[in-house]
């Protein structure tokens, strides 16, 4: 009894039917191949399944497909334009912010919603903002450098104000 | 992963979600789903069919009336609300509530309503809320009804809301006065719900003693409380540091005081009365501003 | 001969060679394997702790929509038992099936599997298996464990010890008898689960006569070899891969049921099977952590110096021993429990019981953080007994620099180390000496401020092969490496090492890109697949990849450097002993114009129609490399903490840490790994623990009840290092991967317990979480609070 959706992903507007019971993350992953986006927990904890959701990181795990009828997902395969890689991405590898990389997918775009709201934040707010996604190797110490210094290149390089595809 | 069955709606318009709600025995409002998909997962709720209410526009708007009255709709999410700059200015303790819920993937998508529908003992918003004396404006098969946020909260996810009534709006009355409100919160390190949540909303007299003083605590007990022992102590008072202190000790009187894994009854009872002391203060501090 | 002296990689901070896939969502981990016509497994767990099974009733799962087989454990013996690979004297081993059959010992235990055609079928049907339980007797605590009339986890066995490990050094006794002050501790290093991020899968397919298994592994080849003999599969036709893993802290240091499940179905329904964890099923069914319960006796003279030291350990194994399981209690945990300093006499006792509670193994510094914990507590007990300077108890005791190679009471031999300086400079960095004046602002503020010192020895690199084999260890501790460079020069090396998130692909490219004169970019590093690896590969634990995986890439490379310059000099008509290899190229010494490029010389080699006489065609080596001994990291951790005098809550507002592994290969790496190591310590010390009740039920049975560390949790770190290079090894290095964690969980112990000792606190168990540290206040009588 599936149900028709349109949403569109990583920029392409698809139509797709989809069961009630699938989660956003399941539609990513298992219909569309898309496994960048991650699960690591089943209580909607971890953060690692974050996509965009009209512009707002939100647990994949944690929504219906059929809720994203009409909206706009961006995964971590859709942060990258035109093969250049969003800032939050360059920062990320050049600070070491990632060990194995499985938290890393939400974290970058909790960062690239954090950054959209909040250009120049304070360690201490970017640790706020990075509550609800756990990384179990890195201790957060990078990765906050790794926000911190991506919010410096999008505010001095004034990029085309963060990822398209992010709706205020 | 879920995996019973359900059918799936989203009406445009609020009469039409009540309508649905209606057709089935097991029907569910899904709001921003942060408590129903969780339970769903984990096959602890099992709904036959869910009605969403995303599409209903109206319900996401945070307004203030001619009186004063500031209306939050049901669906305005923890996030929009703690960003809101007239609940930041008129009502702090919302603000810092909403601001306080989980994380901020949470709070992008959980909403108000679903909050107070869900009424969890350990949620954050209950406890302004009540503080603030709210109204919870309801509409069902049999119409619209206001009810008094004292009288909403009946035990743990139990309220007065009937089955197939859907929460519109909260309706929070006009601040008047030198009115200074806060949250304040001891969260749970893993789930980050409130161990204990505090709000406290004062209003102070021209002289500077309190004219009115409202503490609404959430994670306590059962279900979120007024500390009326509490607000009675305090009320007169130049709401100084040592009046403060003694009201708040009355914080946990007359109630019973849940027991988990991360606090005890008697460490519950102690943090509401060191929340509140932390609460009224900074409501104090606030009104005299 | 031309030994590598150039050093233009390692010790740089090369960018990650794993990054660009992993930023960008093309990482494929082991759950991201979707093959055609795939099925999915879904096991039964028992909810009891200890029960015998009656009766499995099949009928109403088998009648779901999509199930393809329900099995019990009877159905599914041919998988064989789980393997232990250590045997320790006086071990009684359990035998552990993959799904058990008689009774299930406990809650998790597997009773059957479900195989359908999609993963909510497979669920909806193991909901729908019925089992008769008859529930037992349960036993969770290791000392109650160990009483007469305890219920028994293992019946054929007449008791739940698992082994009784003494070692001793020295006269104890005497020095109990010589002793100005003894100090006791009863110490609970509680149970943790280790919570990698990516929850544990498997992925088996079997075609035409050759099985490939995608696992979550730190060990693809154990697996592969386990997977072969169990399911009777010659070893060439059982391919194992560990694609990208996503962290495993030894939680998948092991061969685990589901590996041989989805193996054996593969091979048996002829179809690809998929098994993937929930969160909430993997806290059961994944190994857990630490779990002693230690009694700690210090003899000492009133200047501070150790006489001796005497401890009486039970550890909690959990229902069943797992792959390493033996070995982290004794071998890893109380050889090195005299830690940095000259203990002239020590005798120590250890002994494991089954419980009815999940297995127990390696998580991250497995045994080590244990050590580290009883002997840094009790020398900050002794320096409170005796009222002096923990940092100045510390200087009295450590092993001066000019006694190593030094043999330990213990019976180890430590490599190299200098204690002092890495203590002085974390003082330093701490300002320790300004900390009474925050202590004083604290007490103003109402609050308790204390700060804690952790000068810890750790164990890497587990070998020599002899050594192993003594200890009980049933693998040897070598590791293999091949590096193949390819007519055109392009180069890849071959590491039996499997990383998952420790950076191998660039540390072991840095490795040989200075031993090749090359650069990391044109050396591609593959590891976790056993039909590319060069050999028998033992895999990545116990910070032994770089102080044994990482020398035998330099090994190879050397091997290979080797040809490069015998082929150049020929070509170039010049003696070795001149040439340089370097930027690329090979010339002589002073004459970098006249130079052949690397790929002119891979080339020449497999062109092999003008190379020096007797020379063997080709361009590769591979190489195993057994260690002489391991290696012993050091360093010292400083942690300060403010708790809040009102309620008790913890907050850890300052650390620092001053760390030693030798040689750094990749400073920003070592870093890192030492960012993610303290922050595990920090979580045992503050917020981890897995909890039982009396009926075996684990009551932090989620990510909503078990705190892990979240980025508000821990301050920045302050690092600093000191670098002693080890003399057993060429490349000088020692290991980074679990130093953090070893040395963060005492420091921020001492620290808590410092600020509350103006109350008269002596000493509290882990995790210091508000309520304890409230009630603690509470009853020393709250002097100081407002
Ligand atoms: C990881 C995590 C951490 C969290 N931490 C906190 C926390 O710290 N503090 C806190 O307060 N909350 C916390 N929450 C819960 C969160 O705030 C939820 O958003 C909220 O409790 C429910 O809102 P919702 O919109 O998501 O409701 P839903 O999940 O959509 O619905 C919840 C219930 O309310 C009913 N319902 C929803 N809307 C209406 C309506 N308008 N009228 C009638 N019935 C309705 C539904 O039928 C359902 O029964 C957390 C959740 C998660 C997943
Ligand atoms: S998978 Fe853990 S929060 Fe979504
Ligand atoms: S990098 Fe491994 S979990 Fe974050």
């Amino acid at each position: 009894m599936g149900q028709a959706i349109t949403v569109t992903i990583n920029g392409a507007k698809q139509t797709k039917d989809v069961e009630p019971t699938q989660l956003l993350v399941e539609l990513l992953r298992d219909t569309l191949g898309l496994t960048g986006t991650h699960v690591g927990c089943d209580t909607s904890q971890c953060g690692a399944c974050t996509v965009l959701v009209d512009g707002r990181a939100t647990k994949s795990c944690t929504i219906l497909a059929v809720q994203t009828d009409g909206a706009e997902v961006v995964t971590v395969e859709g942060l990258a334009k035109n093969g250049e890689l969003h800032p939050v991405q360059r920062a990320f590898a050049s600070e070491h912010a990632l060990q194995c990389g499985f938290c890393t997918p939400g974290l970058l775009i909790t960062a690239v919603d954090f950054l959209a709201r909040n250009p120049t934040p304070t360690d201490s707010e970017i640790r706020h903002a990075i509550e609800g996604n756990l990384c179990r190797c890195t201790g957060y110490h990078n990765i906050v450098n790794a926000v911190r210094s991506a919010a410096e290149m999008m505010t001095t390089t004034a990029q085309p104000k963060v990822a398209a595809g992010v709706k205020r | 992963m879920i995996t019973h069955p359900f059918t799936y709606r989203a009406p445009s318009t609020i009469e039409e979600a009540v309508a649905a709600l209606g057709r089935s025995r097991d029907a569910k409002v899904i709001a921003g789903g942060h408590s129903l998909l969780p339970l769903m997962k984990l096959g602890l709720a099992q709904p036959d069919a869910l009605v969403d209410l995303r599409r209903i526009a109206s319900l996401r708007d945070i307004r203030a009336e001619a009186d004063g009255t500031i209306v939050v709709g049901a669906l305005a999410t923890h996030r929009s609300i703690a960003e809101d700059r007239t609940i930041v200015s008129k009502l702090a303790a919302l603000a810092e509530a909403a601001a306080a819920v989980g994380d901020p993937l949470v709070r992008a998508r959980g909403t108000i309503g679903g909050s107070l529908a869900h009424a969890d003992p350990a949620a954050d918003e209950p406890a302004p809320v009540l503080a603030f004396d709210a109204l919870i404006r309801a509409i069902g098969s049999k119409g619209k009804r206001d009810i008094r946020a004292g009288e909403y909260f009946k035990a743990a996810f139990e309220t007065a809301l009937a089955p197939d009534e859907i929460v519109a709006e909260i309706r929070f009355p006009a601040q008047t006065g030198r009115t200074g409100s806060a949250y304040v919160k001891f969260a749970h390190p893993a789930s980050r719900f409130a161990v204990v949540g505090v709000a406290a909303t004062v209003t102070l007299k021209g002289d500077g003693t309190v004219e009115r003083a409202a503490i609404g605590v959430t994670g306590a007990a059962d279900a979120p409380f007024r500390a009326a022992q509490a607000e009675k102590a305090i009320t007169g008072t130049k709401g100084d540091a040592k009046a403060i202190a003694a009201a708040a000790a009355k914080a946990a009187e007359g109630i019973t005081t849940l027991s988990d894994l991360v606090a005890s009854s008697d460490y519950r009872r102690h943090l509401v009365t060191v929340y509140a002391r932390r609460a009224l203060e900074r409501a104090t501090q606030r009104a005299q501003g | 001969m031309t030994a590598a002296t150039t050093t233009t990689y390692i010790g740089a901070r090369v960018p990650r060679k794993e990054d660009p896939r992993l930023i960008t969502g093309d990482g494929l981990f082991t759950d991201d394997v979707t093959l055609p016509g795939m099925v999915y497994v879904s096991l039964v767990r028992s909810p009891h702790a200890h029960a015998r099974i009656r009766r499995i009733d099949t009928t109403a799962a088998t009648e779901e929509p999509g199930v393809v087989a329900v099995l019990t454990g009877k159905e599914l013996e041919a998988t064989g038992a789980l393997p232990v690979f250590i045997t320790v004297p006086s071990m009684n081993g359990s035998k552990h099936m993959p799904i058990t059959t008689d009774k299930a010992r406990y809650a998790g235990d597997a009773v059957a599997a479900v195989v359908a055609e999609s993963r909510d079928a497979a669920k909806r049907a193991a909901d729908a298996v019925t089992v008769d339980y008859e529930p037992l007797p349960v036993v969770v605590d290791a000392t109650k464990a160990l009483e007469p009339g305890a219920p028994i986890v293992h019946e054929e066995m007449k008791s739940n010890l698992v082994f009784t490990y003494p070692v001793k050094g020295g006269d104890v006794d005497k020095a109990f008898r010589d002793a100005d002050v003894k100090v006791k501790l009863r110490l609970v290093n509680q149970r943790l689960i280790p919570n990698a991020m990516e929850p544990r899968a498997a992925v088996a397919k079997f075609e035409a006569g050759e099985l490939t298994l995608w696992s979550t592994t730190q060990i693809p080849h154990f697996v592969q070899l386990i997977v072969a003999l169990n399911l009777g599969l010659s070893q060439n036709k059982v391919r194992v891969i560990a694609p990208e893993v996503g962290g495993g802290f030894g939680s998948k240091l092991q061969v685990y049921a589901e590996e041989l499940i989805v193996g054996h179905l593969a091979k048996t329904l002829g179809r690809p099977v998929k098994w993937t964890e929930e969160r909430r099923e993997g806290y059961l069914a994944t190994i857990h952590g630490r779990d002693h319960v230690s009694d700690v006796e210090l003899a000492a003279k009133r200047d501070g110096t150790i006489l001796g030291l005497r401890v009486r350990t039970v550890a909690n194994m959990g229902a069943y021993l797992q792959a390493f399981a033996p070995g982290i209690p004794t071998i890893l945990h109380v050889f090195v429990v005299p830690g940095a300093y000259r203990i002239p006499a020590f005798d120590y006792e250890m002994r494991g019981a089954y419980t009815n509670t999940t297995p127990v193994d390696a998580y991250r510094g497995a045994g080590r953080p244990e050590s580290a914990y009883v002997i840094e507590r009790a020398i900050d007990r002794l320096a409170d007994e005796i009222g002096m300077d923990p940092a100045e108890v510390r200087r009295r005791n450590f092993i001066p620099a000019d006694a190593f190679p030094f043999n330990t009471i213990s019976g180890l031999t430590y490599d190299s180390g200098d204690y002092a300086p890495a203590l002085e400079r974390a003082l330093a960095m701490a300002d320790y000496k300004g900390f009474e004046k925050r202590r004083a602002e604290a007490k103003a503020r109402g609050n308790y401020r204390g700060i804690g010192i952790s000068s810890y020895v750790e164990i890497c690199g587990l070998a020599p092969s002899k050594a192993n084999s003594a200890l009980g260890v049933g693998w040897g501790g070598y590791e293999s490496a091949r590096i193949r460079v390819h007519p055109t020069g392009a180069v890849q090396v071959f590491t039996g090492t499997s990383p998952h998130g420790q950076s191998h692909e660039t540390s072991w490219a840095q490795i040989a890109a200075d031993a090749l004169g090359i650069t990391p970019n044109d050396i591609e590093v593959r590891h976790g697949d056993t039909f590319e690896s060069p050999g028998m590969g033992v895999g990545t634990f116990g910070s032994r990849s770089l102080a044994v995986g990482g020398i035998e890439v330099h090994k190879a490379a050397e091997k290979v450097r080797e040809k490069v310059i015998q082929i150049g000099a020929h070509l170039l008509e010049a003696s070795p002993d001149d040439m340089v290899v370097e930027g690329g190229k090979v010339f002589v010494k002073g004459v970098p114009d006249k130079a052949k490029n690397f790929g002119d010389i891979s080339m020449a080699a497999y062109l092999a129609n003008n190379l020096p006489e007797g020379m063997e065609p080709g361009l590769e080596a591979t190489v195993y490399y057994d260690p002489p001994n391991f290696t012993f990291p050091f360093g010292t951790h400083i942690a300060e903490v403010e708790i809040d005098g009102e309620t008790g809550a913890v907050e850890l507002v300052n650390y620092s840490a001053c760390d030693d592994c030798g040689r750094q290969i990749n400073p920003m790496i070592v870093e890192g790994q030492l960012h993610g190591g303290i922050t595990q310590g920090i979580g045992q010390a503050l917020y981890e623990a897995a909890i039982y009740d009396d009926n075996g039920q684990l009551l932090s049975g989620s990510m909503m009840e078990y705190h892990v560390p979240t980025a508000e949790n821990v301050p920045a770190f302050k690092l600093d290092h000191t670098m002693t290079l080890t003399t057993t090894n060429p490349l000088g290095v020692k290991g980074i991967g679990e130093a953090g964690t070893i040395g963060s969980t005492p420091a921020v112990a001492n620290a808590v317990i410092d600020a509350l000792s103006p109350l008269g606190i002596k000493h509290l168990d882990m995790p210091f979480t508000p309520e304890k540290v409230w009630r603690a206040i509470e009853t020393a009588g709250g002097e100081g609070r407002r």
